[in-house]
């Protein structure tokens, strides 16, 4: 067991843990946040996503001592009492169906879209396919995207818009 | 707080909300019907509970079940005119707490967005048996109506008496009640009765006949009922706020993994306990016959420990099951273990003797697996001598009864707290994890979670049965299907019941032994085809193992439909295809050769979804196979057809075969479903288009491997699923009302949940073969098993 401070979601959590631990054990039952399950355990679907320098990272197979980053969660999208524009278009095109998977769902889409602010719908394909539903809401997922999409763009001020243009 | 401690955050919400613990206002609305059992004085009847005192003492425990017959077991109206649904349901994903809210919200005309709904939590709501066979709309929801149009009479009988109007002279809308012509004159319903009890008897045999003396409203005066309110569920699945049963914490909980054997019906020879327990956090190995698991203080401990711990284990003298390539030929040769009688039409030997052109085709279907998306889990909490299980069995009612008589505890004394979790079609009533942390919580003396991990569940969950059917039939020189031969044998000896106490994994690994295990089934097609001759049979064969077996069947979604139905109306499409007929015409001419319709007018209503998938996809009519394409993509189409109780849907499915690989794309789905009344079209829709893909995934990806001592598919790489690479870009659902009276005023829902998984193994076979011309009778079709397929006939 050895002290590793983890930054979550903007507060910084100690925790007195062995190293190897999996992130995934200690954001849930350490820190208490839901959003991330196990799913496999193996790195294979996705149900464990968290975001680590924008990259959206398998929290199952990442040891806690390999993290030095801060972590975002599927609870740390919000902000200021807003949804992100990911969940209100997983609202909107009402996507799960039992939800359980929607976390890898979510937070894979939010990886893609902060690089790719506007991808094709082979580029959603390639970027979520290894995020898994067994409840295949996949059609619905691939919809909430796009929308999700339109809706980042659209926000974005006239001038940056140009720019980007 | 209220005196509850997690159970589902919404339900705590509405409980600390109107400060009525809801057991309290059950218990002191005198509802608790109490079982005179063998216990004593309940230990549980607190000060606090005085008003329990009422309870006769010789309770045998204080979770009684609830009472049906009480309107207050069903609705509590709060003093800000607003109301909680209690029902005995469980909702795995398709929005039905969302529905029935509707239904309830319009037969007591209060607003919808003024309700809640609490489910499927054993000590609070009535058993109307959690979830399971698409009854949700169909059955259970007439119970939850009727007692909604009862509040409403009661309520309107309170209202008449406080403004001095007869009820004639009254109305009302989202719960407020007026006077005609006099609107100054209302009272709402939380001013008449908010958060006191009915005192309301109902009637009713038993819970689906549970009664008022109140009517239901016909269909043209429901409101919300056919529109499409938002699923209330799903916020907080999306900002990561629900609390689900996976995430339930007690004080001084411990975790729990399971040791499974190595080998199918291995036995236990020794542990090795000093393998594991100087590893930190160890706490206890805990064995029973064949059962082992180890506990420890966190969940990363217990599973290391599990993976460490040394366990001896001898093989069966003989191996338990063929290895899967082998299986469809021992299934053939084996003597069948029960057989269902043959359904005879007319004179089926005759016909084949007289039939210009014969055909014969044999389908193989393997075993495919739940795979649900997280593996069983459960919580067991055995303080005071009680035992509350927080699971997210979609029969919870089931799993309280099964971990009672599996513990010997009286189910006065258990309760199963329901919380959402991974999926349902079957996995989560034929549950494992309940019986095994409530049975460790009770050795431990301490909270106990339990996960199976992904290996275990993929390997060991409950199977759909394998099918291995032979089909013949007959065309007379016109083309017309005269004689017709199906029969179906499947591997489904000793099916696995739902929260059996004896055949649960762990009843079993601990010795248990049902003397006469399960008869499983075959079942035969379901199309309303007029074939004047015809012959179905449909036979089970065992495994030579059936006990602690990972190869064990359960019910998944839509039990044996995908399976049969990919033979019979892949098959149909042969005799289409060797009678030259457009295969949607040949389907037509079948369903109309006969005018005699059943109660559900299945007849009529298969020919209106038929007609509605083939005009929705632009059908034109012409013989499969299509001339064959000469590039690297050959593209086809394929339709299917079938009924599950009284829902009818046909499906039509267009498909990318590519030549080089052997990759099959289903580009295009379109699904015409008729489930009479729609409660809500939206969240209709999207459970349909799941339920596609389900079977999708079962026709091009699942199935089951094994050597003949242990599964050899055991995650994600070795037991692929369908994947977004593999969606459709383009899926379209058609709601059809075929009733020959469309707005018949007592239109009713039939199932939504599964009837649409049924043809869609078939609709992409008879897609590949009109794209190639090559028929495929095996799933699924795998890249390697199409190019086999492909390359042996030279396309």
């Amino acid at each position: 067991m050895s002290n590793t401070t983890l930054k979550v979601n903007g507060s910084t959590h100690m925790v007195d843990v062995d190293p190897s631990t999996p992130l995934l054990y200690i954001l849930r039952n350490d820190l208490g946040l839901q959003g991330p399950r196990f799913g496999c355990g193996l790195g294979q679907c996705g149900l464990c996503t968290v975001i680590v320098n924008g990259q959206a990272i398998r929290s199952c197979i990442t040891p806690v001592s390999a993290v030095k980053s801060e972590i975002t969660t599927l609870e740390g999208l919000a902000s200021q009492g807003k949804l992100h524009p990911l969940q209100q278009a997983w609202i909107d095109e009402q996507v799960p169906q039992c939800g359980f998977c929607q976390n890898g769902q979510i937070m894979t889409a939010k990886a893609l879209l902060d690089k790719n602010p506007s991808p094709t719908d082979a580029q959603i394909r390639e970027a979520m396919n290894r995020t898994l539903c067994r409840c295949m809401t996949y059609y619905r997922v691939q919809a909430a995207i796009k929308r999700a999409a339109k809706a980042i763009a659209d926000a974005r001020p006239a001038a940056e818009k140009e720019v980007v243009a | 707080m209220s005196n509850f401690t997690n159970i589902p955050k919404h339900v705590e919400e509405v409980l600390d909300k109107w400060q009525t613990p809801r057991r309290s206002f059950l218990k002191s609305a005198g509802l608790f019907v109490v079982s005179f059992g063998a216990a004593g004085t309940s230990p549980l009847v607190t000060a606090a509970n005085a008003q329990t005192a009422a309870a006769p003492p010789q309770a045998a425990g204080p979770y009684p079940d609830i009472d049906f017959r009480q309107l207050d077991s069903w609705i509590v109206v709060h003093q800000d005119n607003t109301a909680t649904f209690y029902v005995g349901k469980t909702d795995c994903g398709q929005g039905t707490g969302t529905s029935f809210r509707q239904l309830m919200s319009d037969e007591m005309d209060i607003a919808f967005e003024k309700t809640t709904c609490i489910m499927g939590t054993t000590d609070i709501t009535v058993d109307q048996g959690g979830s399971g066979g698409s009854t949700a709309m169909e059955r259970d929801a007439w119970p939850m109506r009727r007692a909604a149009a009862e509040a409403r009479r009661v309520l309107l009988d309170m209202g008449s008496a406080r403004l001095g109007a007869p009820v004639a002279q009254l109305t009302v809308s989202d719960g407020v009640i007026t006077v005609k012509g006099d609107p100054s004159k209302r009272v709402t319903y939380g001013e008449l009765i908010g958060g006191k009890r009915f005192n309301v008897t109902l009637t009713g045999a038993d819970i689906n006949a549970t009664t008022g003396i109140a009517k239901v409203k016909p269909v043209q005066e429901l409101k919300y009922t056919g529109k499409s309110p938002q699923r209330y569920d799903i916020p907080a699945k999306v900002d990561g706020s629900l609390k689900w049963a996976v995430d339930v914490r007690l004080p001084g909980m411990v975790h729990a993994r399971n040791i499974k054997p190595p080998f199918a019906g291995a036995k236990l020879i020794g542990i090795d306990e000093s393998s594991v327990r100087s590893m930190p956090g160890f706490i206890k190995v805990v064995s029973k016959g064949n059962y082992v698991a180890v506990v420890c203080e966190r969940e990363e401990q217990a599973i290391n420990a599990a993976r460490r711990l040394k366990t001896n284990w001898e093989k069966p003298a003989t191996p338990p099951f063929p290895a899967s390539e082998d299986l469809f030929k021992y299934m053939r040769s084996a003597t069948p273990t029960s057989a269902a009688s043959p359904i005879v039409v007319g004179n089926p030997d005759t016909a084949f003797a007289g039939a210009a052109k014969l055909l014969e085709a044999d389908y193989e279907i393997p075993f495919q697996g739940h795979t649900a998306i997280s593996p069983a889990h459960a919580m067991a909490d055995p303080s005071n001598g009680l035992m509350t299980i927080y699971s997210n069995d979609m029969k919870s009612y089931g799993m309280r009864r099964g971990v009672a008589t599996f513990l010997g505890m009286p189910k006065e004394k258990v309760r199963v707290v329901w919380m959402e979790g991974p999926q349902g079609f079957g996995r989560t009533a034929a549950e494992d994890a309940g019986c095994e942390a409530a049975y460790l919580a009770k050795e431990l003396g301490r909270p106990v979670r339990v996960q199976w991990m992904r290996s275990e569940e993929t390997a060991w969950d409950t199977k759909a049965p394998a099918f291995a059917v032979k089909m013949r039939g007959g065309l007379d020189a016109e083309g017309r299907l005269v004689a017709y031969d199906y029969n179906a044998r499947a591997a489904d000896g000793n099916h696995v019941g739902y929260n059996e106490p004896d055949t649960v994994l762990i009843a079993q690994f601990m010795g248990m032994r049902r003397t006469s295990p399960a008869k499983g089934s075959a079942s035969t097609p379901s199309e309303m085809y007029a074939i004047p001759h015809r012959r179905m049979t449909a036979e089970v064969v065992s495994l030579p193992m059936i006990w602690e077996t990972p190869v064990r069947t359960g019910n998944l979604r839509d039990p044996n439909g995908p399976q049969s139905t990919f033979a019979s109306e892949s098959f149909i499409d042969e005799l289409a295809a060797a009678a030259k007929a457009d295969p949607y015409e040949f389907r037509m001419k079948l369903l109309t050769a006969d005018t005699k319709d059943d109660a559900d007018f299945r007849r009529a209503r298969s020919i209106a979804v038929l007609k509605a998938v083939a005009q929705t996809y632009g059908w034109d009519s012409r013989p499969s196979p299509k001339p064959r394409g000469t590039g690297e993509i050959l593209t086809g189409r394929g339709i299917a057809y079938a009924f599950r109780g009284a829902t009818v849907i046909a499906e039509i499915a267009e498909v990318e075969v590519n030549r080089r690989t052997g990759h099959v794309w289903a580009k295009r789905l379109v699904c015409a479903h008729d489930c009479g009344l729609v409660v809500n079209p939206q969240s209709l829709t999207h459970t349909i288009e799941c339920a596609m893909l389900h079977s999708l995934s079962r026709a091009i990806h699942e199935e089951v491997q094994f050597d003949t001592e242990k599964v050899l598919s055991v995650d994600w790489e070795t037991h692929p699923t369908l994947t977004h690479a593999d969606v459709p870009a383009s899926i379209e659902v058609v709601l059809v009302n075929g009733d020959p009276n469309p707005n018949r005023p007592d239109l009713r829902p039939y199932g939504g949940g599964e009837a649409s998984c049924k043809p869609m193994l078939a609709a992409i076979g008879n897609a590949i073969h009109d794209a190639t011309g090559v028929r495929l009778r095996r799933v699924p079709f795998r890249n390697a098993r199409v190019l086999a397929a492909l390359n042996a006939a030279r396309v």
